[in-house]
């Protein structure tokens, strides 16, 4: 069988380095696998987080040859083995031990988003209409796993460490999908110019690059988005077009339940 | 005992998958203070990886559906093993917790009207999973947890729950660790929900995560609760077989029920030799027929593909067995085929079945529009858990309350495909509301210190270990993972289960010698070896349980007794820990089934 030679990033918050490490291969493996024989075999406090392993969950996430990955979804067939792979920590965030990252900001910066707030329910069975059309791209984001590879590789938090200023791509596309929400009733043009930051956003679409599930967060979700926040600023009456959208949307819909 | 941070809440809930959010959601509620742990980050747990869809008898595909369909559909599918009130009122309840998620954001695909659309699965009489292309666990998790935060719940994420504490009879707490910087933690409240999930890390081949190794199910039988039907593992027909790291891997049944299709090696679909009789009426008996069904004809019969999980699984490895299995010790699974029924169909497949598609695609390099997959069977669900009042979801602890996968009765000796979603939404609701219920009743009881040091002591004791021996917890581990798989798995008889008691003896031994390395903080090393008693201990309630059932039923199936046993069929099996420690097994009546339920049987018959 044929051995692979890896160099894992191990230490803390304080200090740490690249370690020599090695698997054998077998067909058909990912980098997890090989994360979890040395593991078992070498190294067993070595720490990373897994659960499904098959892309589903967005816990895997690490830098793989310096490139953002699920580890789980990263077959080794397609990495040169002849040199060593590499397996560092995600770097736009803090580091707690070897591959896992303290990924919380994430989870505060998203309690802060306006949750979802749909209009009373219309039709006569007491629920809503929707057509798949009308809701395509809003699953389409929902797909996020949130594994934040994009927040990872977007300049903005990973170089400029803006992460107080800036919601990053992830959390733009989570607004997009409950502005585009057919039956939702909030605004957040307002906190997305403002505290949210979609101006830092200069669209290199790195993001889009990096998102294990195709999702196209600068096309589908930020540059509509930005559109909507530049029309509702220099046209104070944004609200107009809004409003009418909605309604359109509520006639098409009555008409559905006719 | 040392100073060890603590945290006081009203309600506990241990897990965030469907059931511990829809339960913290609905204690939270009721207006009291609720906490939430769970062993991974917040939306990372199984119900995650769900992927064909939630059933509910919402009848938005065919008016013919109602919850009397689905409540006979969910009887028959366990085998009348089931606790009936709590097939009742999962069935009642299961479209109203489906509204309730959509009035929270969730986005189900859509009928052409406009509402929420249902697809078929196995066992179901009409299309009734709501669902989101083949991520319906996403959607669902996401959706509570978005609606949860914003609830007032605290969530202790990346916490591992060790052990429960008691009061005299109640319990009044938990006491586990921060994953992250291995500190101790004591979590006191009036009332705790379980809602940990499953076991499937007990097995060698599954699509379980490492999270399933059977905490709560361990916790509250340490507690003093009962478990009941642990002999029922599903193991899910169509898990991936090849490549090797990937085998257990789940291939949704929703491939089935867009028109997949099982073929030995010679091609031929084995599944229609072999309809068992109380299923034959509802069965099609021609490839024409089904695959009709699968395009919601409502003459149409289901194909015999979507018969019952234990039942499919069985064919399966007796395909295997009798040497017309795939290449790679599996049968094929076909989806491309109906390119020959529809133009687009690769559009199609892509659309209805997108992580099927992408999985097999980036980890198997087969496209599944073109090619068949090969599958097998995998260790996926366990019917069997903590034995709860139908109505409440409390334990017989008081104040100790369970739901979702961990709790039983639901099931019987076999899960219908969707039924585990809905379960979690209406139990983990009604664990919520009556946890909450009885916290307002009771007041924080007193914890004993004493409990709490010698938990600790234990935990740490991998650490102090160089004199104690060195055994590896991933070694002990794999070595239990192959005996239940060998020797308690699909086919199982009695001497082969003997045998895998004194194994599991053995490793009780090994696993009070482990030695870890390193330092407390993040250390996989150590987990595993605090997991393992868990693991242990409900390896042994599923040997034990199948022992004690001398039949085959549903998903127990014994070569030595390989008929049904009408004897057996009036009683679960119950788990307990003795006064003096050991595992005592003993079989416990059904409860008496109203008429009216009865009735509704009959006539679905
Ligand atoms: C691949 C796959 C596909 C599936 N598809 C479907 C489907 O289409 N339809 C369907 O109905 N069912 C499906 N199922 C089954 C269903 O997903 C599960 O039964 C269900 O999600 C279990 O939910 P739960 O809330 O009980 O537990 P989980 O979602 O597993 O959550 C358990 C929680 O408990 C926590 N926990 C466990 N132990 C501890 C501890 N000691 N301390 C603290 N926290 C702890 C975990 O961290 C986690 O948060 C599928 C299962 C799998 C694996
Ligand atoms: S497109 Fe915007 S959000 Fe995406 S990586 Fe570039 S700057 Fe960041
Ligand atoms: S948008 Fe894509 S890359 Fe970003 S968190 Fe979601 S799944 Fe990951
Ligand atoms: S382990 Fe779930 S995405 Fe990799």
């Amino acid at each position: 069988m044929a051995i692979a030679t890896f160099k894992i990033w191990r230490g803390d918050a304080k200090a740490g380095e690249l370690r020599d490490y090695t698997a054998e291969v077998a067909e058909g493996m990912v980098v997890l696998d090989a994360v979890h024989q040395i593991q078992a075999t070498q190294a067993p406090d070595l720490a990373c987080r897994w659960n499904c392993k098959a892309g589903k969950c967005g816990s895997c996430s690490a830098e793989v040859n310096g490139m953002p990955k699920l580890m789980c979804m990263t077959r080794l067939s397609d990495l040169p083995l002849e040199k060593p792979v590499t397996i560092e920590p995600m770097k736009a965030f803090p580091v707690v031990k070897d591959l896992v990252t303290d990924v919380s900001w994430n989870f505060r910066v998203k309690k802060k988003i306006k949750p979802f707030k749909p209009r009373p329910p219309d039709a006569p069975d007491g629920t809503w209409r929707m057509r798949q059309e009308d809701i395509d791209r809003v699953q389409e984001f929902r797909k996020c796993i949130e594994c934040f590879l994009c927040q990872d590789v977007c300049h903005v938090l990973r170089d400029h460490q803006m992460h107080d200023k800036f919601i990053g791509p992830r959390f733009l596309i989570h607004v997009a999908a409950l502005e585009m929400h057919p039956l939702d009733t909030q605004d957040r043009l307002e906190e997305l110019r403002n505290t949210q930051g979609i101006g830092y956003c200069n669209i290199t679409k790195c993001c889009t690059k990096v998102c294990p599930e195709s999702i196209q967060i600068t096309d589908s979700g930020i540059i509509p988005l930005k559109e909507r926040v530049v029309d509702d600023f220099y046209d104070p009456f944004g609200w107009i077009w809004r409003w009418l959208k909605k309604r359109s949307d509520r006639q098409k819909v009555e008409a559905l339940k006719r | 005992m040392p100073d060890y941070e603590t945290f006081e809440h009203d309600v506990l809930v241990i897990g965030a998958g469907g059931a511990g959010l829809r339960a913290a959601i609905e204690a939270s509620a009721a207006g009291v203070r609720v906490g939430l742990v769970c062993k991974s980050l917040l939306g990372k747990a199984h119900t995650v990886m769900a992927e064909g869809g939630i059933a509910a008898a919402l009848a938005n595909v065919d008016e013919r559906d109602n919850w009397k369909v689905h409540f006979a559909d969910t009887m028959r599918g366990g085998q009348y093993v089931n606790q009936w009130r709590m097939a009742e009122l999962h069935a009642k309840e299961a479209p109203d917790r489906v509204r309730e998620l959509e009035a929270w954001g969730a986005v189900f695909d859509r009928t052409k009207d406009g509402r929420i659309l249902q697809r078929h699965f196995g066992g179901h009489k009409y299309p009734r999973l709501a669902h989101v292309g083949d991520r319906t666990g996403l959607e669902m998790i996401r959706t509570l947890q978005d609606h949860g935060v914003h609830q007032g719940i605290d969530v202790h994420m990346e916490h591992t729950i060790l052990s429960l504490l008691k009061d005299g009879e109640r319990v009044v707490g938990a006491f586990g660790y921060e994953r992250e910087r291995g500190r101790f933690k004591v979590f006191r409240a009036k009332a705790i929900v379980l809602a940990t999930g499953g076991i499937g890390r007990a097995y060698k081949i599954t699509s379980n995560s490492w999270e399933y190794t059977g905490d709560g199910h361990a916790l509250a039988y340490d507690a003093g609760a009962e478990l009941i039907d642990m002999e029922f593992v599903q193991f899910h027909p169509t898990g991936m077989v090849w490549p090797p790291s990937v085998m257990g891997i789940l291939v949704t049944e929703g491939v089935r029920g867009e028109g997949g299709v099982l073929a030995n090696k010679d091609g031929k679909r084995f599944m229609f030799d072999s309809i068992p009789e109380n299923y034959r009426a509802q069965t099609a008996d021609n490839e024409e027929e089904g695959w009709r069904y699968c395009q919601g004809h409502k003459d149409a019969r289901r194909p015999p593909e979507l018969l019952t999980r234990d039942h499919v699984s069985r064919c399966i490895v007796r395909e295997i067995k009798e040497g017309r299995g795939s290449p790679h010790g599996g049968v094929y699974l076909d989806i491309s085929w109906i390119k020959q029924k529809m133009p687009n169909a690769a559009e199609h497949i892509k659309r209805k079945l997108p992580s099927m598609y992408h999985q097999f695609k980036q980890l198997a390099d087969i496209d599944i529009t073109e090619q068949p997959m090969e599958v097998g069977p995998t260790t996926h669900y366990i019917m069997g858990g903590v034995r709860v009042d139908p109505d409440t979801q409390m334990s017989r602890v008081p104040g100790l309350f369970a739901a979702g996968e961990c709790a039983a009765g639901i099931n019987g000796a076999n899960r219908l495909g969707g039924n585990s979603l809905s379960d979690l939404l209406v139990f983990g609701k009604r664990a919520g509301e009556f946890a909450a219920k009885f916290a307002r009743e009771n007041s924080l009881g007193k914890i004993d210190n004493d409990r709490v040091d010698a938990v600790a002591r234990e935990a740490v004791t991998p650490f102090e270990s160089r004199d104690r021996g060195s055994e590896n917890p991933y070694a002990i581990q794999k070595d239990l993972q192959e005996t239940m798989q060998n020797l308690v798995g699909i086919v199982r008889n009695e001497s082969e289960m003997r045998d895998a008691l004194e194994r599991i003896g053995s490793f009780k031994a090994r696993a009070e010698k482990t030695a870890v390395t390193g330092n407390r903080e993040y250390n996989p090393g150590w987990h595993t070896a605090l997991d393992l008693k868990n693991l242990l201990i409900v390896s042994e309630a599923i040997t034990r349980a199948a022992l004690e059932r001398k039949e085959s039923r549903g998903a127990q199936f014994r070569e030595d007794y390989p008929d049904k046993d009408e004897r057996f069929g009036k009683v679960n099996t119950m788990i307990s820990k003795s006064p003096s420690h050991s595992m005592q097994v003993r079989l416990e009546p059904l409860p008496e089934m109203p008429d009216y339920l009865r009735q509704i049987i009959e006539e679905m018959k």
